[in-house]
């Protein structure tokens, strides 16, 4: 995937969880949770929605490492997503 | 969800404690005996001449005496910021922002709403508003504009605090539908339109401010909650409620002088007041407060580096620790904690047994709700855990299974394990003293001098008491009540939305999750893009803490006779469970 895929991918997952914010302007380092109103349910469906999108399993432990959208981005592609 | 009770075999279970562990009820027969209200009254100082105030006994006395130089709260920001306010502090703070409300002209029984997250003006304008004898209503941040402003009207809130960016986001678009919202203090030094910076203030006000003379039975907080029809309720609390915050604190959670206390909850529900404000502080122990939402790495580093003993924590984060995993916890030297506790929902029995396994001891689950204002049944430090019991009542505490009787009584069930409502003897100090403006909803919650939690339970023949469901149709979702009615009230205002029903469908870690039935206007089609512009909508008015988290089109909602939605029908069917009497059904759904 491009980083360009990759974006717009994840948007699309948020947008299926707070469709709210489909088009809001979401910089790259703030936290998602804030920005979007995630509460810890819709988080674990973010993350939920990105592994069923791309495949790759993401343990607990790396939750944080998708808080933000720089994060989440750097987080798939390291994956090789 | 493993609801407790259910297997014979887990009820078996008995976790047995330690006698040789010091700890604040050590027998709890001995202590149920002694008991009474009027001792746990003189565990505190009261004021001159019979008066009492949550926020003298919680700060202002401790400022006076030995404990002046004690952290009363130690907060832990977001960007690794760290702040210890002793109590002499927080006493000059809280003055300060009472000082700042009669500089207002807010008066005793005005009523100031705080919606913040867990940063330290919240705490200083809880505890100046109850000093002030201001009414203290909490938000819950995650609140959309709709429930914010039912419940500014409700409470005829005059003054609110919050933060610029929950004002600009939430509460800006609704300011012309609270015309009572006289001033909106923001956090900070910048003001917009229509608020006014808090620091400035705080700043040129004064830190003398004599508590004044507070009558017991004086309103101290407004706690809001949710039935099933209707407008969220306002439960009525009073500054005597204090001597039950204190007491269920040191029986309950076993808080010590030199403690470091943390509970997890959110300060916008009541949990996040009478045990995350409240009850550490009249116990005189140092209150740690994390910014940052759940995270498991952090808050194991928490645990850790701020050498916690007390910890008061959910099911649904507890739920969400242990698909963290043990490995999560590894290399963390958590010997210094020595009581976990757990509130919000019942605590299924294999999130207590993890508890065992992860951290050497149980989660105590304990059980109380809006209305009650404490912790009315608990597992204590000293006490047998049975997983999945709520426990057993705490000394001062009369609850008991009832039945309902045609006539309108009750019937209190003595036979152990038989299924009925759970039911409190009325007359303990933070019991509600009414539904701001709703008499006839406050009465209906009485029967023959015993207050009708709503919550169906069993008592064993030990005496535990196992939870078994709500008798209405209100959901439980992470621990927060949710009202279907103010869900369905803002669904229907959808151009495509004709009809909609909302229930709690069971999830393995919010315990149940908001779901919505919608039958939509000719016309539309159910794809995802309606369901996007739905879900959007709803959460756009309602927030996410309200906003349902699945939607499921249906053409038609099944509806009895006089047209009302047969929720139960929607959820037995979600289930797989017996429909039950289906006489009043007049058309089903499709």
């Amino acid at each position: 995937m491009t980083d360009a895929e990759r974006l717009a991918l994840i948007r699309d997952v948020l947008g299926g969880i707070a469709p709210e914010a489909a088009d809001a302007e979401i910089a790259g380092d703030a936290d998602l949770r804030e920005t979007l109103d995630l509460d810890s349910m819709d988080f674990m469906n973010v993350v939920i929605g990105l592994h069923e999108r791309t495949g790759v399993d993401i343990p607990e432990a790396d939750y944080s490492e998708l808080f933000t959208l720089d994060g989440a981005m750097a987080y798939l592609a390291a994956k090789g997503a | 969800m493993a609801v407790a009770g259910t297997s014979a075999e887990i009820r078996s279970v008995r976790l047995e404690k330690s006698r040789e562990r010091p700890c604040n009820l050590g027998d709890y027969e001995e202590v149920l005996a002694t008991f009474s209200w009027a001792e746990a009254r003189a565990m505190l100082d009261g004021l001159p001449g019979g008066g009492l105030n949550i926020a003298h006994e919680a700060v202002i006395r401790h400022s006076l005496g030995e404990r002046a130089e004690t952290t009363a709260l130690l907060w832990l920001g977001k960007r690794g910021e760290r702040r210890a306010i002793s109590y002499r502090e927080l006493a000059d703070e809280i003055r300060r922002f009472a000082n700042v409300l009669r500089g207002l002209g807010v008066e005793p029984g005005d009523r100031v709403f705080v919606m913040l997250g867990r940063v330290p003006e919240l705490y200083v304008a809880v505890l100046g508003s109850l000093l002030a004898k201001a009414v203290v209503s909490p938000l819950f941040s995650a609140f959309g504009p709709e429930p914010i402003a039912t419940r500014l009207k409700i409470g005829r809130g005059k003054v609110l605090v919050t933060s610029p960016e929950i004002y600009r986001r939430k509460v800006a678009q609704i300011r012309g539908e609270v015309p009572d919202l006289a001033h909106v203090l923001v956090t900070g030094r910048e003001s917009g339109d229509g608020t006014t910076a808090l620091q400035p203030l705080l700043e040129a006000a004064s830190d003398q401010f004599e508590t004044p003379p507070t009558d017991p039975e004086d309103m101290a907080l407004l706690h809001f909650t949710s039935g099933t029809t209707g407008t969220p309720k306002g439960a009525i609390h009073v500054h005597e409620a204090v001597v039950a915050h204190n007491v269920t604190g040191f029986y309950a959670l076993d808080l010590r002088p030199g403690d470091v206390f943390w509970c997890t909850a959110d300060p916008g529900w009541v949990t996040g007041t009478s045990y995350g404000i409240i009850a550490p502080l009249t116990n005189g122990v140092t209150n740690l407060v994390l910014e940052a939402e759940f995270d498991a790495g952090l808050w194991y580093e928490t645990l850790e580096a701020e050498k916690v003993d007390v910890w008061y924590t959910a099911p649904t984060a507890i739920r969400m620790l242990m698909k963290a995993g043990k490995e999560a916890l590894q290399g963390h030297d958590l010997s210094r904690l020595r009581f976990m506790a757990s509130v919000g929902e019942p605590l299924n029995p294999e999130a207590v047994l993890w508890g065992q396994e992860a951290f050497g001891q149980p989660f105590h689950d304990n059980w109380w709700q809006t209305e009650t204002g404490g912790i009315m049944v608990a597992n204590y430090a000293s006490m047998a855990v049975k997983p999945g019991s709520m426990g057993r009542p705490l000394p001062g505490i009369e609850a008991a299974i009832a039945k309902h009787l045609p006539d309108g009584g009750i019937e209190i069930v003595e036979a152990p394990m038989v299924e009925g409502e759970l039911v409190l003897k009325t007359g303990w100090p933070s019991m509600m003293r009414g539904y701001l403006g709703e008499e006839a909803r406050y009465r209906k919650c009485f029967v023959g001098g015993w207050y009708l939690t709503g919550d169906l339970a069993k008592r064993d023949e030990d005496g535990y008491f196992w939870f078994v469901g709500r008798a209405d149709d209100v959901i439980k979702t992470s621990g927060h009540l949710i009202g279907p009615f103010e869900v369905e009230s803002i669904l229907i205002e959808h151009p495509a939305v004709a009809e909609a029903a909302v229930i709690g469908v069971p999830d393995p870690t919010a315990g149940e999750l908001v779901k919505a039935f919608v039958a939509l206007k000719p016309g539309h089609e159910p794809d995802e893009a309606l369901r996007r512009s739905i879900l959007g909508h709803a959460r756009q008015r309602l927030g996410a803490a309200v906003a349902p988290k699945l939607i499921d089109f249906k053409a038609n909602l099944p509806k009895t006779r006089s047209g009302k939605i047969m929720r139960r029908l929607l959820k037995a069917r979600e289930l797989g469970l017996p429909e039950g009497d289906l006489s009043t059904l007049e058309s089903d759904e499709k």
